[in-house]
């Protein structure tokens, strides 16, 4: 799993079979100490009450289409859970680099 | 598998079922010496017990996490299998200053 921050929602009426009834989250990816990361991406969500602003788990590629039921959708990012805290404490060498 | 230490936890109250009751770390991949390597992480389930500080190995990959936790379908990727006492890298490069 990995740290995202859900940054908007999206409809599409046209999608696969599979896909039909999921919600669709943009999310940006975030590092371990939640600094931005990389390009948002669009996730299905799992946990089925993420929204906008939330900092959320998701996974990636097969696991990810494992989240839902029915399995095996054809997805590649789906929203594990919504975070409600985050301890974070790298005795200070996360700013050695 | 991948060598990290433990920076932290995630505690989620809405989440899939599968990830009730399993503690989740949040780990940041190490080279042999200790250092963080850039930016690299995982969030795992944590099998072993290790807390904040201990480095750990932690198994990356969804087969061997799925056998892992006994589960035949369960959405995982990523497990914390071990805790590392210590770490012996003897390659050339070992504790050659970096550039």
């Amino acid at each position: 799993m990995k740290l995202g921050r859900v940054i908007g929602s999206m409809v599409a009426s046209i999608k696969p079979e599979g896909m039909r009834g999921l919600k669709l989250l943009i999310v940006r990816p975030l590092t371990a100490e939640l600094a931005v990361e990389g390009d948002p991406f669009i996730a299905t969500d799992a946990s089925a009450q993420a929204g906008d602003g939330d900092l959320v788990t998701y996974e990636a590629s097969r696991e990810a289409a494992l989240l839902h039921e029915p399995w095996f959708v054809p997805i590649d990012h789906a929203i594990v859970g919504i975070v409600d805290q985050h301890a974070y404490d790298d005795g200070g060498r996360g700013r050695e680099r | 598998m991948i060598l990290g230490r433990v920076c932290g936890t995630v505690v989620s109250t809405v989440q899939h079922p599968f990830y009730r009751g399993r503690k989740q770390l949040i780990v940041r991949a190490c080279t042999p010496d200790g250092a963080f390597d850039g930016d690299r992480y995982v969030v795992a389930v944590d099998l072993v017990g290790a807390g904040v500080g201990e480095t750990v190995i932690v198994e990356d990959e969804g087969n061997s996490a799925r056998q892992l936790l006994d589960a035949k379908d369960g959405p995982v990727r990523s497990v914390v299998v071990g805790i590392v006492d210590e770490v012996t890298d003897s390659s050339p490069s070992a504790g050659a200053e970096k550039p």
